[in-house]
């Protein structure tokens, strides 16, 4: 069965949340919502998941703080962040390009990543542009830092990063990615142009693997209805779902 | 019989006064659209948006229309409809002060208020260029523990008015809020607070535990007033979804100053000029 680009971006951050007992989604993120019903879907234990832009997949009830709180008290294992800009170092930006305050060009601004990608212990860079442009040496502002100095908290940081062309892990002590994956038609060659910083290569890369029929089959008949609930643009662009 | 002070949008606009530090809610917890409009008739000025914790359509108005002289935000973005463009060109151009935040510092702020204690700690965010840029924030080492634990702490924020759209309010004046507990930290830390609702209902929320706990306490509710789709052309959960074809339509015609200003000519409203 051939598929999507997006259905193997699903599949892949699916698999990165084995184990997890809780995986929080925040607005505007369809791929990682749908990778985390497949997960739940697919875990052989109990898990939660709690997708901010939808009624139903949001199990929050003290207000908007709860979600932060719950990061706070180590019971979200994990959560995604993406960047306008996402640096070497897992710095990310989500503010704009330019000098800060006044920018040559303003995105809508940090969210609550200051405090998730310290408090949560795995944190999946989410990406889907893989440029220069997007994956830079140096990031104009750091809405959220990917490394800290020892003496301050940190409970957990960036874990990998995932666009539509590869999979990196990230090792907070060297502070630096490491290119684990790359997505059918990429190389390791194509990958380092398209990649704005330097960065390390697994010993053997492998090719990002294809979903299996089986799990394709559960996400376009299982997952895909559900996310059509709180994403009906995505499902419609991506499953032809009727909105 | 009302109980409550019953208001016009246009009493509300008025109450509320150049230069006031207005805390506003996300685009899911109730955009009071239709007073913001009535802001924007009057004529407000220099007022600093407090978001809880982000804006959309509404402070991108009130900005377009000259009317924001800061705002504090963790975001203003039209969301899936795309950026906020009144909001982007004036944080480009310098027109109003940016007060970069984050979504849980935002609530900490104001949950200090809450508490009447003048600080609250929060952890992460040291590092970030959010709190480079925030003088008014302090990282101090923890008192507790031998280890070393530096630890930001960000001041108590008293707003002066708190105003946001409900879907009801019985004739108490209790206001529905659901589970949108956050509206309650909002108006836990202002001074005066206004409240647009769909309508009023005759059944008290306190008739029953489950109602009740969607309850805001009458008493801190200065003013009401009924504004059908008054949330418009953001939706209202429960009540009507958002009104994707205007927003897209604001998007485009917000794109630049003159179809901003021909927008607000369409409702009736004048942007106010540079003075």
């Amino acid at each position: 069965m051939s598929h999507t680009p997006e259905e193997l971006l699903i599949v892949t951050l699916a698999d990165m949340l084995q184990g997890d007992r809780h995986v929080a989604v925040g607005a505007a993120s369809p791929i990682p919502g749908a990778a985390a019903l497949l997960a739940k879907a697919e875990a052989p234990h109990r898990m939660h998941v709690s997708i901010l832009h939808s009624m139903r997949h949001n199990p929050f009830a003290e207000g908007a703080r709860e979600l932060f709180d719950a990061a706070g008290q180590g019971r979200i294992d994990t959560f995604f962040l993406g960047g306008v800009q996402i640096d070497g170092l897992a710095n990310i930006n989500l503010v704009g390009i330019g000098e800060y305050p006044q920018m040559t060009k303003r995105f809508p601004g940090s969210f609550g990543s200051a405090l998730m990608y310290f408090a949560v212990p795995r944190v999946i860079l989410f990406r889907e542009e893989h440029s220069p442009r997007t994956l830079v040496e140096k990031v104009d502002f750091i809405s959220a830092p990917g490394v800290s100095p020892p003496e301050v908290w940190r409970r957990g940081g960036p874990k990998a990063l995932v666009t539509n062309r590869a999979v990196f892990s990230f090792d907070p002590q060297w502070g630096r990615f490491q290119l684990e994956s790359v997505h059918g038609g990429n190389t390791r060659e194509s990958v380092t142009k398209a990649t704005g910083f330097e960065f390390d290569f697994a010993p053997d890369v492998i090719e990002t693997p294809a979903p299996s029929d089986e799990r394709l089959e559960r996400l376009r008949q299982d997952i895909a209805p559900k996310v059509a609930g709180f994403y009906p643009e995505f499902a419609a662009r991506v499953w032809g779902i009727a909105a | 019989m009302d109980e409550f002070n019953r208001m016009t949008l246009n009493e509300i606009a008025e109450a509320i006064p150049d230069g006031a530090l207005l805390g506003v809610p996300a685009d899911y917890s109730g955009v009071p659209m239709a007073a913001t409009r009535a802001l924007i008739a009057r004529g407000a000025r220099d007022l600093r948006l407090y978001c809880l914790p982000l804006t959309t359509i509404q402070g991108d108005m009130l900005i377009g229309a000259g009317c924001v002289a800061s705002v504090e935000a963790a975001a203003v973005t039209l969301g899936e409809y795309g950026l906020a463009p009144r909001f982007n060109e004036g944080a480009i151009n310098g027109s109003f002060q940016m007060r970069d935040s984050t979504c849980p510092a935002l609530h900490s702020q104001l949950q200090a208020t809450e508490k009447g204690v003048p600080f609250m700690p929060l952890r992460g965010i040291i590092g970030s260029d959010i709190a480079a840029h925030r003088p008014d924030w302090q990282v101090i080492n923890s008192p507790f523990g031998n280890e070393p634990d530096p630890i930001l702490l960000l001041p108590a924020v008293k707003l002066d008015v708190a105003l946001f759209h409900a879907p009801y309010a019985d004739r108490s004046g209790n206001v529905f809020i659901g589970r949108r507990r956050e509206l309650a930290t909002l108006v836990h830390a202002a001074t005066k607070v206004f409240v647009t609702v769909e309508k009023i209902i005759d059944t008290s929320l306190y008739e029953s535990e489950a109602s009740a706990a969607c309850a805001l306490p009458a008493f801190y509710v200065d003013g009401i007033a009924v504004a059908e789709s008054g949330a418009w052309p953001c939706g209202l959960t429960d009540v009507y979804p958002p009104d994707a074809e205007a927003i897209r339509a604001y998007a485009a015609a917000a794109s630049s100053e003159a179809g901003f200003t021909a927008y607000l000519a369409e409702l009736g409203l004048a942007p106010r000029t540079a003075a």
